[in-house]
């Protein structure tokens, strides 16, 4: 017979895993965003300058914005559909509100963040109240009724010359920064704290684990994915705003598959398919990975159907490091 | 008995860690063919993770394994699918939609010879039908179609997979908890028949009478070691207990007994849904209540339907006298209730979050700070307590819920209820899944929450832990209460009866 001595009874607690591989998976794309960076200082003398740091700042507001709203619906295994079809809507109404109706455009602004959010809650109420069975279904219903309407209010016809106050989000700087980036780094701090640390903030991600769990642990799913969906639509709603400041009109093809931008700037930032896992740094990141890859291929002068191509290998990239995440964490 | 020719299956100085936590520590394992050979240890002991090593799903840090007295690499599970490595899993992997014999042939179909590589529809059946009636199954089952089985006979059809692949090892993780009790008989049965043809059963329970009644031979691991490989018919229940947990274990049931208060919960001709018998029951302050039941006699169901978890046919629940209306889980803890569920990994885990949040997901109200913001440095410090209070093993609250073994993980979901402070606690199979120890462990939690005020209602296949820890027990049969007894009137062989509708 053997006999082992035992030296402990109790086993002590382990830290988790700190291996070069938990933060490869951690703050690889932070680390994807730096390498690439620095490819591009090399490759073009005008890259790693003020300017065109600004350039990027602002290049990428609107897709940050639109990521963000975008992380939410996807935490809860989710995906909106919508969102670009959402702002020209929002844009659109805006523009008869403030522009053609000439009313003030105070007015103007709530009633472009009111129909974004008022959309959302509309992806939300179809999910949740008609029990439609996926929210890619839902979205992409909504996706074509706000297309359609964001046509059909000025017959297809864009509107320019908005206010200034309109304006302001996506025109002005402060100094050398962008007004829109700023705007995006103050967003993300209010999201970084509202999921993190508010109860529907975590109830998101209780859902995207485990949707019957969460459930059955008293959590109102149906209230929490209807705020989700909302949201999503208020921040399409956002980046109309910051988009008219932009380009000083809107139109109604504005935003046309914006979506799938957002979607991969969520992906790209680590965020998981499955739901429950993803951060708002991580999508922040992701729109900027999105952004200075756009940004530096347009100074190497590479077309931009290349860059399409580019752009969609750096997707199935991020989302095969995501796979193997996966399958690591499963089989341990 | 079979003669042992010698041993199939050696393991030696078997080594895992993850990360830090070091979860094998040199194990050695002999296996031979026609035994029935026990792995027994606490949750968490690194049963789980030694099997996976030896199904090719996990790779050792360190060891050598020898199968037939050769050396053998195991990287892949298909490594050991050729070797005639074959393992149940609890969760099964089976294709609900297709018949009994298209899933065991699934993946590796028989054809027809020509050109046109046909399916051999007969061939799969006659084979199929071969194997089951080696289990001692009817051989139409193979025409079945295989959703329409209970959990038993499907587990039965992944053992008869096993046979087609000429299995000389079969491996079965905890293959009876979810099992009634008529099914755990025909697996027995089985596996006993298996014996007879001289495959070689690795057999991992916690249910010690079942261990007495199959095994042949016992190996104890603890905390990553091996202690000691027992022959099971000349050793005492009781030394394996103590060489498995390092002391010995008092009492099995630590039942105290209180002073009764008022009728504090109340079900008023409930019905599951509309088709179903009204179900009327009340239990007392400081009560421990048992249902009692065969597996499908709708107790689950009508925990479901009390706490809101399904709509119902109507019926009224008072809490203190006071009607509530439940219409969901959320209603249910406002009201005061907690439900353990079953499954912990469908429906209690978040598995990729770790502890403290799953500790605190069905009470984040309560650690809402004044500025609304959820404070979570109180939600480490109440994990840390439960986890310490609960012997949760590793007691690490920052892992993520997946990596901890399933009779941890159930700790987990336990002390996610507890943290809500109800009034109603509905326990849903509480240990299954558990060791000797932790199930002690589990009692003591009951008989606290009973000592501070709380109603318990412990939904049980367990006759022992019923009738060694209940006041009360309400026996179900087809959905309906067939009895009410004090427990000084209940015996196995009343609840028998009353569960079985005589
Ligand atoms: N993928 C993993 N990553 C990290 N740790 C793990 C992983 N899988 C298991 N562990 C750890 O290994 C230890 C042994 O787990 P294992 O599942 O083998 O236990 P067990 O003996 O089967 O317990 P139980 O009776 O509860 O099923 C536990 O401490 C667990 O936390
Ligand atoms: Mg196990």
């Amino acid at each position: 017979m053997s006999q082992v001595v035992i030296q402990k009874s109790e086993t002590e607690a382990p830290k988790q895993k700190k291996g070069i591989k938990n933060y490869l998976s951690k703050f690889g794309p932070l680390i994807g965003l730096v390498i690439l960076t620095t490819i591009l200082t090399f490759l073009s003398d005008k890259f790693l300058t003020m300017n065109n740091l600004m350039n990027i700042a602002r290049q990428s507001s609107i897709n940050a914005l639109l990521g963000i709203g975008m992380l939410l619906p996807i935490l809860t295994a989710g995906i909106d559909l919508s969102v670009g079809s959402i702002l020209a809507v929002s844009i659109m109404i805006m523009g008869i509100v403030s522009v053609n109706m000439g009313m003030s455009p105070i007015l103007g602004i709530i009633v472009c963040l009111a129909v974004g959010a008022g959309f959302g809650l509309l992806n939300g109420l179809l999910l949740t109240k008609l029990r439609l069975p996926h929210p890619f279904i839902s979205t992409l219903g909504t996706m074509n009724i706000a297309r359609g309407i964001a046509l059909i209010v000025t017959a297809a016809a864009p509107i320019a010359g908005f206010p200034y106050l309109i304006q302001f989000l996506g025109r002005e700087f402060a100094g050398p920064i962008p007004v829109s980036f700023i705007l995006v780094i103050a967003v993300y701090i209010i999201f970084h704290i509202f999921l993190t640390r508010t109860q529907t903030g975590r109830y998101i991600y209780a859902i995207g684990g485990n949707k019957e769990a969460a459930r059955l642990s008293g959590i109102n799913v149906d209230r929490v994915l209807a705020i989700v969906y909302t949201i999503s639509g208020l921040m399409a709603g956002l980046a109309g705003l910051v988009m008219v400041g932009r380009v000083n009109s809107a139109f109604p093809l504005a935003g046309l598959s914006y979506e799938l931008d957002a979607i991969a700037a969520v992906i790209i930032g680590g965020a998981s398919f499955f739901g429950g896992v993803g951060t708002v740094w991580g999508t922040l990141i992701g729109a900027m990975i999105i952004a200075v890859l756009r940004n530096g291929l347009n100074l190497l002068n590479v077309s931009s159907d290349f860059q399409m191509t580019v752009i969609g290998a750096v997707i199935i990239a991020a989302v095969y490091i995501d796979v193997l995440r996966q399958r690591k964490s499963k089989k341990g | 008995m079979f003669k042992h020719a010698g041993s199939l299956l050696e393991m030696k100085g078997i080594t895992k860690s993850f990360g830090e936590n070091h979860v094998l520590k040199g194990i050695d394992l002999e296996v031979r063919a026609g035994e029935i050979h026990v792995l027994l240890g606490e949750n968490g002991a690194g049963k789980s993770t030694l099997i996976k090593i030896l199904t090719g799903a996990y790779q050792m840090d360190a060891g050598e394994i020898f199968w037939e007295g050769q050396r053998v690499e195991l990287n892949t599970p298909v490594d050991a699918m050729q070797l005639g490595i074959a393992t149940i899993y609890q969760e099964l992997n089976v294709i609900p939609e297709l018949k009994v014999y298209e899933n065991i042939f699934l993946g590796r179909e028989l054809k027809r010879s020509g050109k046109m590589s046909l399916l051999n529809h007969n061939a799969m059946k006659e084979e199929a039908q071969r194997c089951l009636e080696m289990l001692g199954q009817s051989p139409a089952l193979a025409d079945q179609q295989l959703g329409k089985l209970g959990v038993g006979q499907q587990q039965l059809v992944e053992i008869a997979k096993a046979l087609t692949l000429d299995a000389k090892l079969i491996i079965m993780d905890e293959p009876t908890s979810s099992l009634s009790t008529k099914e755990v008989e025909q697996l027995y049965s089985c596996v006993e028949q298996l014996r007879e043809k001289g495959i070689a059963i690795v057999f991992i329970s916690h249910r010690l009478e079942e261990i007495r009644r199959l095994g042949d031979r016992i190996t104890i691991l603890r905390d990553g070691f091996k202690i000691d490989t027992l022959p099971v018919k000349t050793t005492e229940t009781d030394y394996w207990i103590e060489l498995m947990v390092g002391r010995s274990l008092e009492e099995k049931f630590p039942k105290q007994s209180f002073i009764l208060g008022d009728e504090g919960f109340r079900v008023e001709d409930l019905k599951v849904d509309r088709a179903s018998e009204p179900v009327s029951f009340s239990a007392r302050y400081g009560e421990i209540v048992g249902i009692s039941g065969l597996v499908g006699a709708g107790r689950t169901e009508l925990a479901r339907a009390i706490f809101g978890a399904d709509s119902n046919g109507g019926g009224k629940i008072f809490i203190d006298n006071q009607e509530v209306k439940i219409t969901s889980p959320c209603d249910a803890i406002k009201s005061g209730i907690a439900f353990i569920t079953e499954d912990r990994k469908s429906e209690g885990l978040l598995l990729d979050q770790p502890l403290d949040f799953n500790i605190a997901m069905a009470n984040m109200k309560k650690f809402k700070s004044k500025s609304k913001l959820i404070d979570l440095n109180a939600i480490r410090v109440t994990a840390k307590e439960y986890i310490k209070e609960l012997k949760v093993r590793p007691g690490n609250i920052d892992l993520n819920a997946r990596n901890l073994s399933g009779g941890n993980q159930q700790k987990v979901v336990i002390a996610k209820w507890l943290c809500t402070k109800a009034k109603v606690f509905i326990f849903d199979e509480p240990t299954r899944g558990i060791d000797v120890g932790a199930k002690v462990e589990v009692y003591r939690l009951m008989n606290q929450l009973v000592e501070s005020g709380a109603i318990v209602l412990m939904i049980s296949s367990d006759l022992p832990e019923i009738l060694g820890m209940c006041d009360r027990v309400l026996v179900m049969s087809e959905g309906k209460i067939t009895a009410d007894m004090g427990i000084e009137e209940a015996s196995q062989e009343r609840i028998m009866k009353a569960a079985t509708g005589g």
